[in-house]
Parts: structure tokens; C-alpha cells; sequence
């Protein structure tokens, strides 16, 4: 895996303390920097200090080549030497105009008289500068080359010059220093971010794990995968908050459309359903219509035996159920039929009462219909007779049922709710096809025929099933006035 | 030539009131306490590098010693050159000093001699020659011909006149054998610069090599002795020739007696020395000779 196809959670720890590492190196090596250009500074102020003294001090010293004198005035000032003090000078010594050494503080490295190119490249390089230079100004010798640092004062009095003094200054000496710096640098730089580093890889975390969330609910909903709680854990207003009420949004539309292609199947299939079946009763019905006007041609006729008789009683009563059956499936409502009134509904009422009573149900019944236009009484009865038939044979004993009827959305609604044993989803899918039965003995034609009939008026019909009640709902269009 | 105000110290309100006082006998002087000033006569004794001059404590102790002894009010003066001494000694500004056997002869009808020291049993020292501890090859002056040379002092005999004898002795050239030569002012500081390796060769008071071989056998274990000189008369104990027969006497009894009693044997095993003698002039006729064969001063 690639270092850019990480996953957020590590990603923005990852950057965020790569930046602070960074940050913080940064810092630390200005610092540094800093000190030791500071170091330096101070080295050259000490040096300008003493060199310059020391340039006056030994001119007298110099002109009456009182060397042992010279020598103890520059001895002095590195005496009592601190080792690794890069302030003080690591050797002075003075050059005459030959360039040859006077006196130094180091005569086993620097001896009397020698040659200042005889005495190794770093004294070599500043004999070569010693020539180029003006006589009688301060001079400051930083080769690269060399090991050593050049101060250098030239000792003279009114254009008389009898010497030059050379303070020397080892790099070496820094080095050490700066080694100090650079690990209190270091060691600052760490507690920083000892500090920083956890406090980074906090936030970053807070920061990618709500993107990687929504990334695993997206990447579940792309897939189709199991449906997750519609809202997400972020509580905040920001893009990603925005991001979260947007994949919300999205969510609970695809929900919606998946539901709607449901419904649409659904409706699709039992239309299908409802034209083979009233095809297959047409073709049924008229044969059939025929054989029991041979049945009845032959019964009056008279001359039957009572074997025949028998027979044909068989035949016919078997006829006539088929004849019922397609009759079922062929549903057709009255046009000629009158409005639904307040009476049809109590006559449907006391229809019912005796088989609620005989189950020891409570019943609920509450109606309101619409000053006008309420649909066709008669479809009506029949798909209340139905729903309700089947309610009560579906609730238990001392059940509950209700009816609520009353005027919605320019519409009648229908409501049946029963206390019963949740219908399977799968069978709640299938409810309305014929032939399916919820109970033994049913022949599963009841509720097809009520959706025929609530199709056919241009209404809608649903069932639900929530918390121990099954609930169809039922709503019809008003019958335009005339 | 220096001049006697710059070499007082300031801040002293009181000293010049009290030379005046005195007569300017006693001129510059440092005083220990200005009312034991009032009270006493007051001496000055003049100290060289003639001997390991900068032992401050000691020295203090000393005066302290002969101040008791004497019952007067002792000065004593060091000064980094024998010269310094003998300008004030011939200035008369100076009571006592104990100088140099090179400058007592330089300034003989001036001072008179008090006492000499004996040291080792012996009133004799040596001029010793030095080299570094590093250099294993020179056995003698022959060996350290163009280097560079330390010498203490233009008026001292070990540490200048000696060596420069036994060069011309050997046939050659004094000024001319080293490649560079210098003063350092003390022997002492002979043996540092020789130490540090400033100078190639030293010539240093034996006395005082022995001394610092006592008190820093750090610094002496740098240097290696390889010529020694023969015995010459010990620097001596001189008294200004205006001094007074009866102080010079008491000064002379003083040093003579210090073996005598436990503090002065103290203060003598302090400054390396067994004792004094009253001496002879004899002693430094090998000195005259040296002198006069550079026609110096004094060696008459």
C-alpha cells in the first residue's frame, strides 16, 4: 500500500506531525544558528577588547625588545585558561615585519623567530594575508580553510609599527560549544514536541474518524449493503457536518426511491396478476355458463334417475363453486351503485357485533364521512365487511379492533386496526395476491378482492404491521358531484 | 630613570606626612602602621631576585621579625631589576638591601658589606645553566649556540656575567653566539621562561633553582641543569654608607644571631638558608676578575 492511499486516521497524525517535527527542527536550528553567530559576536568583542589593550600595552615593551615583559602581558591574558572557553584566545602571539614570530604564549608550537610560513597551513594562509593586508588597521582573518580564527592588531604608535599581535582562536573550540547548543536545542525541541506530537495525533484522530465513518456508510450504501442509522455522530456545523447532512439526505432518498420501486413491482405484479386472473375467469365463466344451462336444460326435462339426479346435484353444486371462485376473481363494481351512507355503515356494524362479542373483543368504531360525494356504498360494505371479517378472525380473544373512518385529503380514509400476531415480511409482500391465505380454511380471495375493488375506484390500500397491530389503511376518492 | 613618587602606592593620606616627620630619611617608604611609625625610627631594606623574592607571606613574617628585634619600624621594598636596588641605594634612599654579588661590586664604595649568607655551609651559590626538560642532546653553553637565551638580569653574575665569561672563554663571541637573547628581570622567571620553552637555555642562580626545587618542583622538573658554574661569593646583606656604624652593627648582629633562636631558624629554613656570616670582600674577587675582563663598572 501506498504511503497516499492510507487511511485518514493516519494520514492527518502523519502530516500533522511531520509539519510540527519540522516545525520544531526549524526552530531549534534558527536558534542555533542564532547562538552561534552570538558566540561568535562575543568572540570578536572580547578579541578587538583585549587585542586592542594589548597592542598598547606592548609597543613600549616591543620598541625595547623586552621580550620576557611581552611576554608575561600576553601570557596574562591566557592564563588561567578555562579549556573549551571558545572566548578566550587559544594563542597570542606577535609577528615582526618579517613575519617572523616575536614572542607567542605557545613557543613550542610558535617559537622565537620562526617563520610564520614555516609553521603549518593555518599560519601559512595568514602570513599570506599578513602581506596583502594595509599596514596599521584591525584586521580580522576567518580562513576557511584553518582550524583557527585571526585576530590581528597591528602594535604602533604614529605610523612607528614594531609589530603585529595575532590573537588565534581555535574553531575546534566552538565545536564543542555549539555540540552544547545543539543538544539543548535538541532536547528543548523534544519536550516541545513530546507536548505537541500527542496533542496532534488527538486531533487528527477526531478529525478522520468522522470522514472515515462516512466513508464506511458511503462505500456500505454504494454497495447496497445493511441499512445504517440515518444519522451520523457528527454534531457539528462545518463542511463535514454539511457532508453528513448531505449523505443523510441522499440516504434517506434512495430509502424513498427504493420503496417506491417496491411498491411500483408490487403494483405492477398485481396488475398482472388481476388481468391473467380475470382473463382466466372469462374464459372460465362462459363455458361454465353454458354447463349449467345443460345442467338445468336437463333437470327440466324431469325424467331423471335418482342416480342421475344425485349426479347432476354433484355436478352443479361443483359448477357453481367454480362459477363463485371466477365470480371472486372477476370483480366488478356496481356504476350504478349510491352513495355510501351513515346507515350502511351501522347496518355493516350489527353485521359484525355478533361475531366480536362471540370473541370477546373490544371494538372501537368511529366514524365521520363527508357531507358529499362519499364513494359507492356497496364497494364500500364490501371492502369493510372484508377487512373486518378478517380482522376479527385474526385477533385474538379479548383482542381489539378499530374503525376509523373520516374525510382525508380530498378522500375518504379507511383505517381497520387490529391487536394480532406480526404477518412476516415476506408474506406481507404477497398479501394482496389471490390465493394467498393468512389462516388455515381461507381461500386467500378476500383481501385480492378488496384491493380489486379499492384499485378500481382509483383509491389506495396498504397494510402495515408495528408493534403488535396490523393496520390497513384504506383511502378512496370522492365521488365528483354533478 | 624612575622616579621615587611613581612607586608609591596611593591612597596612603598619611605617608607623607610622616616622611616629613622623618627627615626623608626613609623616603617612600611603606609603612606598617603609622603610629609604630611616629613612635620608632624607621629602616628600609631593599629586596632583589636575588632570592625567591615574591614570597609575600614570608617576607612579611621577616619584617615583622626584624621590626621586633631591632625595635624600629622596618620597610621592606622588592623590585624586579637589581638596577631599581642600586639607584636607590646610591640615591641614599635606601637603608639595607640584599643584592647581587655583581651589583654590591658595582656600587662597592657606596654600600658596605653587613653580612653573607651561608648556604649549604657554605657562604657560595653557582650560576647553573638550563635547558628544557625536552632537549636530551645539550650538555653545556657549547651545545646551545644560535638559540635563544634567557638571561635574569644585566647586573646579576649568575644570570649574565658568568655565562658570558665561560662564551668567552670558549674563544667565542657573547654577543654574537645566541641567536636572540633576553632579560627576564629574576631568576625565577629565568627558569619559567626556560620551562615554557621561550627561551632554549637559561642562566639561573643556584640558590634559587634550589629554592623553587623546594617550593615548585613543578616548574623546576621542566628544566634540566647542564652546566654549572664554578663557586662565587654569595649575594650579599649591604648597608647604604650612610648608614650609621651602630645600626649597621645591630643589623649585622640581627642576621648573625637569627640561628639563635627558633623563630629566626624558622624563618631561615623558610628562605633556604643556614645562616649568616660577617664575610669578606674576598669572597666576589673571582666576580672582579669576570668584570673586568668586559670592562665593567666597578671592578676596579
Amino acid at each position: 500500500m501506498r504511503l497516499h492511499d492510507l487511511s485518514f486516521r493516519y494520514k492527518i497524525p502523519i502530516w500533522g506531525s511531520l509539519l510540527i517535527v519540522l516545525s520544531v527542527a526549524v526552530a531549534s536550528a534558527a536558534l542555533m544558528f542564532e547562538a552561534y553567530e552570538d558566540l561568535k559576536e562575543d568572540v570578536r568583542i572580547s578579541a578587538e577588547g583585549l587585542g586592542g589593550t594589548l597592542a598598547i600595552t606592548l609597543f613600549p615593551y616591543l620598541l625595547h625588545d623586552d621580550i620576557w615583559h611581552a611576554f608575561e602581558q600576553i601570557n596574562a591574558a591566557v592564563h588561567d585558561r578555562m579549556p573549551g572557553n571558545p572566548v578566550q584566545a587559544e594563542t597570542i602571539f606577535v609577528v615582526s615585519p618579517l613575519r617572523q614570530v616575536i614572542v607567542s604564549t605557545s613557543p613550542k608550537k610558535l617559537p622565537m623567530l620562526a617563520d610564520l610560513d614555516s609553521l603549518g597551513p593555518d599560519y601559512v594562509e595568514l602570513a599570506h594575508a599578513l602581506v596583502q593586508r594595509s599596514p596599521g588597521k584591525l584586521a580580522i582573518h576567518d580562513f576557511s580553510s584553518t582550524h583557527r580564527h585571526f585576530y590581528v592588531f597591528p602594535i604602533q604608535q604614529e605610523y612607528a609599527q614594531v609589530g603585529t599581535l595575532v590573537l588565534a582562536y581555535s574553531k575546534d573550540v566552538f565545536l564543542p560549544r555549539f555540540r552544547d547548543l545543539a543538544w539543548h536545542g535538541a532536547l528543548i525541541g523534544f519536550l516541545v514536541l513530546a507536548v505537541l506530537l500527542p496533542i496532534n495525533w488527538y486531533w487528527g484522530r477526531h478529525l478522520a474518524l468522522p470522514l472515515v465513518d462516512l466513508a464506511r456508510r458511503m462505500d456500505k450504501a454504494v454497495r447496497g449493503g445493511e441499512k445504517e442509522a440515518p444519522r451520523a455522530s457528527y454534531p457539528y456545523r462545518d463542511e463535514l457536518g454539511e457532508l453528513f447532512l448531505a449523505y443523510d439526505a441522499m440516504q434517506s432518498e434512495m430509502r424513498e426511491k427504493a420503496l417506491l420501486e417496491r411498491e411500483i413491482l408490487q403494483s405492477e405484479r398485481l396488475t398482472a396478476i388481476g388481468r391473467l386472473a380475470s382473463g382466466i375467469a372469462h374464459e372460465v365463466n362462459n363455458p361454465l355458463g353454458g354447463m349449467l344451462m345443460a345442467l338445468d336444460t336437463l333437470r327440466e326435462r324431469g325424467d331423471l334417475s335418482p342416480q342421475v339426479a344425485k349426479t347432476m346435484g354433484m355436478l352443479e353444486r361443483g359448477l357453481r363453486q367454480i362459477q363463485g371462485t371466477a365470480a371472486a376473481l372477476l370483480v366488478q363494481t356496481r356504476d350504478q351503485s349510491r352513495p355510501l351512507t351513515q346507515q350502511d355503515l351501522e347496518d355493516v356494524r350489527t353485521l359484525i357485533h355478533p361475531q366480536v362479542v362471540k370473541k370477546s373483543q373490544r371494538f372501537d368504531w368511529r366514524a365521520a364521512l363527508p357531507e358529499s360525494g362519499t364513494p359507492p356504498a356497496a364497494a364500500c360494505r364490501q371492502i369493510l365487511i372484508n377487512l373486518l371479517l378478517n380482522a376479527v378472525q385474526a385477533t385474538v380473544e379479548e383482542g381489539r379492533i378499530s374503525v376509523v373512518l373520516e374525510p382525508s385529503e380530498g378522500g375518504l380514509r379507511l383505517l381497520v386496526i387490529n391487536t394480532a400476531e406480526p404477518i412476516p415480511a415476506q408474506h406481507l409482500e404477497h398479501l394482496f395476491e389471490p390465493f394467498v391465505s393468512g389462516r388455515e380454511g381461507g381461500h386467500g380471495l378476500g383481501l385480492w378482492v378488496t384491493y380489486q375493488i379499492v384499485k378500481q375506484l382509483q383509491g389506495h390500500i396498504a397494510a402495515t404491521c408495528e408493534q403488535g397491530e396490523v393496520r390497513f389503511e384504506v383511502w378512496l376518492p370522492l365521488e365528483k358531484t354533478p | 630613570m624612575v622616579k621615587q613618587s611613581d612607586r608609591l602606592p596611593i591612597g596612603y593620606p598619611e605617608r607623607r606626612r610622616v616622611l616629613a616627620g622623618l627627615g626623608g630619611l626613609a623616603l617612600g617608604a611603606m609603612l606598617p602602621t603609622a603610629t609604630a611609625a611616629k613612635a620608632r625610627p624607621l629602616i628600609s631594606i631593599g629586596f632583589t631576585p636575588a632570592f625567591v623574592h615574591d614570597q609575600y607571606a614570608l617576607l612579611e613574617d621577616w619584617r615583622r621579625y626584624m621590626e621586633r628585634r631591632l625595635d624600629m619600624a622596618v620597610v621592606f621594598k622588592q623590585h624586579d631589576s637589581y638596577r631599581e636596588t642600586m639607584d636607590l641605594l646610591r640615591l641614599r634612599k635606601m637603608d639595607f638591601a640584599w643584592v647581587s654579588d655583581y651589583p654590591f661590586l658595582a656600587l662597592k664604595d657606596r654600600v658596605r658589606l653587613v653580612a653573607v649568607p651561608l648556604y649549604k655551609g657554605q657562604p657560595l651559590y653557582r650560576s647553573y645553566i638550563i635547558v628544557p626538560i625536552g632537549n636530551r642532546q645539550a650538555a653545556g653553553l657549547k651545545d646551545l649556540k644560535n638559540t635563544v637565551f634567557a638571561y635574569a638580569d644585566p647586573l646579576s653574575n649568575s644570570g649574565y656575567l658568568y655565562p658570558r665569561f665561560a662564551i668567552h672563554t670558549m674563544g667565542a663571541n657573547p654577543q654574537t653566539y645566541f641567536r636572540k637573547t633576553f632579560f627576564t628581570w629574576s631568576h625565577k622567571k629565568v627558569v619559567e621562561a626556560v620551562a615554557l620553552g621561550l627561551a632554549q637555555g637559561g642562566a639561573v642562580d643556584s640558590y634559587v633553582w634550589e629554592s623553587l626545587e623546594r617550593i615548585d618542583p613543578e616548574l623546576t622538573r621542566l628544566t634540566r641543569i647542564v652546566q654549572r658554574s664554578p663557586e662565587y661569593g654569595f649575594p650579599p646583606f649591604v648597608a647604604q654608607r650612610d648608614v650609621s656604624p651602630a645600626l649597621l652593627l645591630r643589623m649585622r648582629d640581627l642576621l648573625l644571631t637569627m640561628h639563635q633562636d627558633a623563630e629566626g631558624i624558622a624563618l631561615l629554613k623558610r628562605i633556604n638558608l643556614d645562616g649568616f656570616i660577617k664575610g669578606d670582600l674576598h669572597l666576589y674577587d673571582a666576580v672582579a676578575e669576570m668584570m673586568r675582563t668586559f670592562g665593567e663598572a666597578g671592578a676596579s
